[in-house]
């Protein structure tokens, strides 16, 4: 299955959750927040949500800059 | 989604006011009604820095009755480059007085309340109680958590704000109507990994590409015009001149304001955000040098490697005599031990003493056990050993 993750196409197996995404880009969790397709997945849903063909995916840091 | 006016309207506008908000005044959406609630609106900038600069100036020629500063802090000449509520003279001086000063040649018209303290759990619900929203122009995660948990606990709407290089992020989060920040991200990135803006730089104008979005946002919450950010994300990037937005619904396991709350107090923010991590605090604790002792050590001749884990730009800018530039992440990545002498003894250095800290956890696991860091980094060299070097 082909999603964009970040922009750039991903091959990801058929059964691959939000939270598979995110590990193609990071190991790390904590602040971390992911969008798909504009709108984004609470973290305790990253493992129930799946994804599907074309997904868009957007995986976003917390800058602490002010 | 629009929402309701957050303020009531004041009871009149003077003939100066009427004249000066002329511009306001003549826009159907605002006009009479709109900029009586700004009169009587009361917004607290907490943090008078890059975002606080173009967001308090803004509040106050909009008008924003009253306006509270936030910052225990003084001004730094590093500060110029982008917090332009302070100006050269101001260097040196508290920055909530050089921010009311500049409010009041904008606006004399505002209302300036100085909190020339420091944010703590101890003072921010007595400050937030007599404001009507909180605009965060804030530079660390543990204080964006107090402000966020406090804005909730208060049922006040948060402006969030927060910039990087080129890349900002903004939102409005407000319990009562949607999201918080714990929602979008239920804790921060663990110590070290992300760069704040002293250590990774920021574009200048950033602060205001994000600072006037924050302030428009607040002007739309007070007068209850137009669609608020209220549950939408907004992501600017400078480099491809992008604004973006996506959605964020409320967690209902949200910590905080979800369903069953487990944060009903004011929690320690500085142990849930940490300033280094566990395993540096360890590795750092009776293995860190002063500048002096390192001087010292060069002084003497002694059988020394310095390492320095910032980066090659950071190097240009200033750095310390004999030091040899090996970046934290080759560190973390493990591919930086190899080039360490196994005879000689380790000394790591950074700007400031949180990424040597981080280093030196990998370089002692690795066997170095006498291995040190530099406390305060090469801005503590400069400070007490060589003033004549420049600091960033």
């Amino acid at each position: 299955m082909n999603v964009l993750i970040n922009g750039v196409p991903h091959d990801l197996p058929a059964d691959a959750t939000v939270r598979r995404a995110v590990q193609e880009l990071t190991s790390a969790v904590a602040g971390v927040a992911v969008a798909v397709n504009d709108e984004v997945v609470r973290r305790g849903a990253w493992d129930s949500t799946p994804l599907s063909e074309h997904d868009r995916v957007e995986v976003l840091t917390a800058v602490q800059g002010g | 989604m629009s929402l309701p006016p957050l303020v009531e309207p004041a009871d009149e506008l003077t003939v100066d006011e009427v004249r000066r908000y002329s511009r306001h005044l003549i826009i159907p959406d605002v006009g009479m009604a709109g900029q009586k609630r700004l009169k009587n609106a009361k917004v607290l900038c907490v943090g008078a820095g890059g975002l606080g600069s173009p967001a308090l100036m803004y509040l106050a020629a909009a008008g924003v009755g009253t306006l509270g500063v936030v910052d225990f802090d003084v001004v730094d000449e590093s500060n110029l480059q982008r917090q332009i509520i302070h100006g050269q003279s101001d260097v040196g001086r508290l920055k909530a007085e050089s921010a009311a000063a500049s409010v009041r040649e904008i606006n004399p018209l505002v209302n300036v309340v100085i909190h020339n303290v420091a944010l703590t759990t101890d003072n921010v619900m007595d400050i937030f109680a007599a404001y009507d929203l909180i605009v965060d122009g804030t530079d660390n995660f543990a204080t964006r958590y107090m402000v966020n948990d406090a804005a909730v606990l208060l049922g006040k709407p948060y402006i969030w704000g927060s910039i990087y290089r080129f890349d900002g992020q903004a939102s409005v989060f407000w319990a009562e109507h949607g999201p918080c920040y714990r929602c979008l991200y239920p804790e921060p990135p663990p110590p070290g990994m992300v760069p704040s803006c002293a250590e990774g730089g920021v574009l200048g104008v950033l602060c205001a590409s994000i600072g006037s979005v924050q302030v428009n946002e607040a002007i739309k919450l007070l007068t209850g015009i137009g669609e608020p950010l209220v549950g939408r994300l907004m992501i600017y990037d400078a480099l491809e001149m992008k604004y973006r937005d996506v959605k964020v619904r409320k967690d209902p396991e949200c910590p905080l304001c979800g369903k069953n709350p487990t944060i009903t107090e004011l929690i320690d923010y500085e142990a849930f955000c940490g300033t280094i991590s566990d395993e540096a605090q360890q590795a750092a604790t009776g293995s860190t040098i002063t500048a002096q002792e390192l001087k010292d050590m060069i002084d003497r001749d002694e059988d020394i490697f310095l390492v320095d884990v910032r980066e090659q730009n950071e190097y240009e800018i200033v750095n310390i005599p004999g030091a040899v530039l090996i970046p934290k992440g080759d560190f973390l990545r493990g591919v930086a031990l190899e080039r360490l002498p196994q005879d000689k003894k380790i000394v790591l250095h950074c700007k400031s003493g949180a990424r040597s800290a981080e280093a030196l956890a990998v370089v002692k696991n690795a066997g170095f056990s006498d291995a040190v860091h530099v406390g305060g980094g090469v801005l503590s060299w400069v400070k007490t050993v060589d003033p004549s070097l420049p600091t960033y």
